[in-house]
């Protein structure tokens, strides 16, 4: 257990590095020279920066280390990650994306109009 | 998680103490996701609500966003360095990599307050201009309010491993520190993508 952490070189931090420069710059470059459609640019972006994120957590905070502390840090940032998913797309949800489905509007002028010609029916 | 302490193993493993603290300290991380989720789930209903005012596309500049993106991933780079020297049992290794960790924090946040000074002065953009320019500042600011506290926990602590040297304790602070320190480096990850490549391209 003990030679596990005390390599001279540090392997995995030197890949984790390496690769988040990488997907960094291939990230800029997706979004501002690859001319792209914007939804690909936020798609591709997107899961480069949930690799990233995954690299981070793998490669230098130990998330899969258990001989201390057991399953308790990926649990964690398993549940955390579902959190953001639901609290970011729950938002979208509610506030952007259906207002955008559109015809809400015009929906609530038809009840209006037809509630305003029931209204004219009734009071003659 | 047995009641006896360890024989083997990185040091900040072998008290349970240590172990309850780390335990607890991915916890912690677990609200802190959650809060800053509620920060970017504000900003991404506020995309595109500038009020007439400047849009995101002319104000970020792919350059200074790029290099605040290396400094902050070096840092977590050297800090996670840091924590590998420590394991080897290196104090002056550990003490010399959260230096070159903590000068490169400050690096950051002083890019980063350059950045906010120079939109509220050049560009006219404040936390008053529009619900947009509202949630980046209270997003970007809430990460750099977190890099300063970071770089203020780095310090003490390098005079405590300076002072004790490497005991069960203070490595399992130090792991605890590192900890902290990726972790903002994840929120800065999703700020850069979400934040200023989102705005540079919608």
């Amino acid at each position: 257990m003990e030679k596990k952490h005390s390599g001279k070189i540090p392997v995995k931090h030197i890949i984790g590095f390496a690769l988040s420069l990488i997907l960094t710059i291939a990230a800029a470059w997706v979004a501002l020279g690859s001319g792209l459609p914007v939804g690909w640019i936020i798609a591709g972006t997107l899961v480069m920066a949930v690799i990233q994120a995954a690299i981070q957590l793998f490669l230098f905070m130990h998330l899969t280390e258990t001989e201390g502390v057991g399953h308790g840090p990926w649990n964690m940032m398993f549940h955390g990650a579902i959190m953001v998913g639901i609290v970011v797309a729950g938002s979208l949800f509610t506030m952007v994306w259906a207002f955008d489905m559109g015809d809400m509007n015009m929906d609530m002028d038809k009840q209006h109009q037809n509630m305003q010609q029931e209204q004219m029916e009734h009071d003659m | 998680m047995s009641e006896q302490n360890l024989k083997t193993g990185p040091l900040e493993y072998r008290t349970e103490h240590g172990r309850m603290n780390i335990t607890g300290f991915w916890i912690f991380l677990a609200a802190e996701v959650v809060l800053f989720s509620t920060l970017f789930a504000t900003y991404a209903v506020l995309i595109g609500r500038t009020a007439d005012g400047p849009v995101p596309s002319e104000i970020y500049e792919a350059k200074s966003a790029l290099l605040m993106t290396f400094i902050l991933l070096t840092s977590s780079f050297t800090c996670g360095i840091g924590i590998h020297e420590m394991r080897r049992g290196s104090k002056k290794g550990l003490i010399t990599w959260l230096i070159i960790t903590l000068i490169l924090g400050f690096s950051f946040l002083g890019l980063e307050v350059d950045e906010f000074i120079k939109y509220a002065t050049h560009e006219g953009v404040t936390l008053q201009t529009s619900a947009y320019w509202s949630s980046f500042f209270i997003l970007a600011g809430t990460h750099g309010l977190h890099v300063t506290f970071g770089t203020g926990w780095l310090i003490l602590l390098i005079i405590q491993v300076f002072q004790r040297g490497l005991t069960n304790v203070t490595s399992q602070k130090v792991f605890i520190v590192g900890l902290y320190w990726h972790f903002l480096d994840v929120v800065w990850i999703f700020i850069f993508t979400c934040v200023y490549l989102f705005g540079m391209v919608m």
